[in-house]
């Protein structure tokens, strides 16, 4: 789950970093209230996306006036596909200088790695182009953590050992994160040091990981239905499957999550364009091809369904009646072409065959079938 | 003959008396596989699938002499039934289970350090088959057949379909990975090719890919240092949009990185031949040099075991 600013910088305080002070405004007179409250702050849209800056969803408020009217444009607003649900007011910060903090999974290390560069306030990615010796790096051992004397040096490193004394307890606290929250990735960007020498999160970002919920509740619960999202993968999520939406107009439902990307790359070359995509699994029984197409059909781009399933224990004859059966209990009337094979694949096109279901030979003539039928 | 798993090969199954795990593992006698005992705490002594079931894996290898493990246990439990098996001397472990929380396998990957000899593959993953041989996972063995192309995916249902193209096309398969989708995996795409590379009686490979991570990219630099297997690689997921999960936890483009174009392009440079389509994939084999056509179309014996 990615986290918004403003959640990210609670965690943050519960784990003992300062932040700024700050306020939750849902509404532009909260944000007034806020104002008045905290005197100038910045109004920022709470969106799980960078470049919100750049949209036009942080605007600095002198006044509670400003800050109602800057809330009023930027409550509501779309930034890169999300409807922005609320603004975090927060006091300004007298900035001396910024750092970068963060950890992230280094998959190619199949590892943690704690990130620490004096050039913060800029996009990381960047630096790491530009100038990769310019952030230190640790791997901690995922077991024991970081140990001092390893975040002392890495602090030395960054050419930041005049805050040495304040950071290395600072990226202990960050680093907790990880076995308290199951974070997959946290990012302080910028560490500000201020005129007076403390150091303050000005950015937060945090991502937890979706596997972990089981055991990882409380964050899930405080926040997990802040933020709309795409109603159809809200819907599905609810039903146990993995879908996906997109912007196109064919609706995939295929068994494995290589198979359906290798899918939508064939549509995609035979010139049509993927709605969404929902993974069944190996199993592909009738109720959950039922439940798949419900889901896909909810979006009303639909205009066709391509279903590509490989039998493997599971039998093309079944996966066919299941299919069939799906199709006459949701009253089906959009064009549908079906990819069977594997297992029992001869007795499974028969089948649809026998009930005006379109099968393809190959995954690429289903594709171009399809392609045509929703053109 | 084969990497990793053949006829010989003393196998467990952790979880075996788990609905997914009883199914498996009666699919794995089936074939063949040396299915030497299960694991479920609590239920030792007990027989199930006429082998016999232990509380801990110590006792299983203790007993029955194991070295290879496939996991059928849930997610949460995952992690410690992998380390269990390191530490009870498995060398080759197969995690089927799928969600295993990312910072459990990074430590499950750090404790591994300790325990050089054993190799894991996944998890979130098919497992492995040696055709005509055995198989640990969920690979289904009526579509597989002996013969000389190693097959390494991180896809499930991608390698079936795969496996069936090529059994159908007459070219049989030395030993079938498949890798996971996960983020924090196992073997790398070239520690199994490195082992293909060893294996006198693979002469071609399939590397079947997705988008996410550079372990792609890392397995077309060592092809491309040198290799004497003809290799085909595909990539799914190259209309993928940038910052979407597409399915697998692991499949997922950030920034410019981990995109279908950076792999294909990885491979192209190692001289290595990318299909467009899993359908391409035959075709280019059959095109490679090392005449696979001839291979002997021996399928028939693998689906008759499976009855």
């Amino acid at each position: 789950m990615k986290l918004l600013e403003y959640q990210a910088k609670e965690v943050l305080a519960s784990l003992g970093i300062p932040i700024p002070p700050g306020r939750v405004a849902r509404t532009p007179d909260e944000a007034a209230a806020a104002c008045g409250e905290l005197g100038p702050v910045a109004v920022k849209a709470q969106v799980p996306v960078g470049g919100r800056g750049k949209a036009g969803g942080i605007k600095l408020a002198r006044t509670p006036d400003e800050a109602r009217s800057a809330a009023e444009q930027i409550i509501g607003m779309d930034i890169k596909g999300f409807r922005v649900p609320l603004v975090y007011c927060e006091g300004a910060l007298d900035i001396a200088s910024e750092v970068y903090l963060g950890f992230t999974v280094d998959r190619d290390a199949r590892a943690n790695i704690l990130m620490l560069s004096a050039r913060g306030g800029m996009d990381i990615e960047q630096v790491a182009e530009e100038s990769p010796e310019a952030i230190a790096r640790l791997y901690p051992d995922p077991w024991r953590g970081p140990l001092d004397f390893e975040l002392t040096q890495l602090v030395f490193e960054a050419g930041l050992g005049r805050h040495a004394r304040a950071l290395v307890p600072l990226i202990k606290r960050l680093y907790r994160a990880i076995p308290e929250h199951d974070a997959l990735t946290a990012e302080i960007n910028p560490l500000v040091v201020t005129g007076d020498g403390a150091i303050v999160a000005g950015d937060a970002k945090l991502e937890t990981d979706e596997n972990a919920s089981y055991r990882q509740t409380a964050l899930e619960e405080r926040y997990g239905g802040v933020l709309e999202g795409d109603p159809y993968e809200v819907e599905a999520k609810k039903r146990g499957l993995t879908y996906v939406s997109l912007d196109g107009e064919v609706g995939i439902i295929g068994n494995g999550a290589g198979l359906c990307m290798g899918t939508l790359d064939m549509v995609q070359r035979a010139g049509g364009h993927a709605a969404n995509f929902c993974d069944i699994g190996g199993g592909a029984r009738a109720e959950v091809v039922e439940n798949a197409l419900t889901v896909i059909l909810m979006n009303p781009r639909v205009r066709g369904i391509l279903i590509n399933v490989f039998g493997g224990i599971t039998r093309g004859d079944e996966v066919a009646r299941g299919l069939v059966q799906a199709r006459d209990n949701l009253r089906m009337t959009l064009p549908l072409v079906v990819r069977l094979s594997g297992t029992n694949e001869e007795e499974g096109r028969a089948i649809l065959k026998d009930n005006g279901i379109e099968p393809g030979a190959s995954g690429w003539e289903a594709a171009q079938k399809i392609v045509e039928l929703t053109r | 003959m084969a990497i990793l798993l053949d006829a010989q090969t003393p196998v467990i199954v952790q979880g075996i008396t788990g609905r997914e795990g009883a199914f498996h593992a009666q699919q794995m006698l089936l074939m063949g596989t040396r299915l030497v005992g299960g694991v479920s705490p609590g239920k030792g002594g007990a027989t199930h699938l006429d082998v016999p079931v232990f509380d801990t894996v110590a006792a299983a290898v203790r007993d029955t002499g194991a070295t290879a493990s496939g996991i059928f246990v849930p997610a949460p439990f995952a992690a410690d039934a992998i380390m269990e098996a390191a530490a009870a001397g498995i060398t080759l472990i197969a995690c089927i289970s799928e969600g295993i929380p990312i910072q459990d396998m990074i430590r499950v990957k750090a404790f591994l350090r300790d325990h050089p000899q054993t190799r894991l593959i996944g998890a979130n993953c098919p497992g492995l088959l040696t055709p005509g041989q055995a198989k640990i996972g969920i690979i289904p063995q009526r579509f597989s057949s002996p013969g000389q192309v190693g097959i390494v995916s991180r896809s499930g249902t991608l390698t079936y379909e795969t496996m069936a193209a090529l059994t159908a096309a007459g070219m049989g398969q030395s030993t079938i990975v498949g890798i996971g989708g996960d983020p924090v995996l196992g073997l790398s795409f070239s520690d199994v090719i490195a082992l293909f590379e060893q294996d006198q009686e693979t002469t071609h490979l399939v590397v079947i890919g997705e988008i996410g991570g550079s372990d792609e990219e890392r397995a077309a630099e060592l092809l491309g240092r040198g290799s004497r297997l003809h290799t085909v690689a595909f990539i799914s997921g190259r209309t993928a949009p940038e910052g979407k999960r597409m399915g697998h936890a692991g499949a997922i483009v950030s920034g410019n990185r981990g995109t279908a174009k950076s792999k294909e392009e990885a491979f192209k440079a190692a001289g290595v031949a990318v299909a467009e389509t899993t359908a391409d994939i035959v075709d280019l084999l059959r095109a490679a040099p090392g005449n696979l056509q001839s291979v002997d179309r021996a399928g028939a014996t693998a689906r008759r075991a499976e009855g």
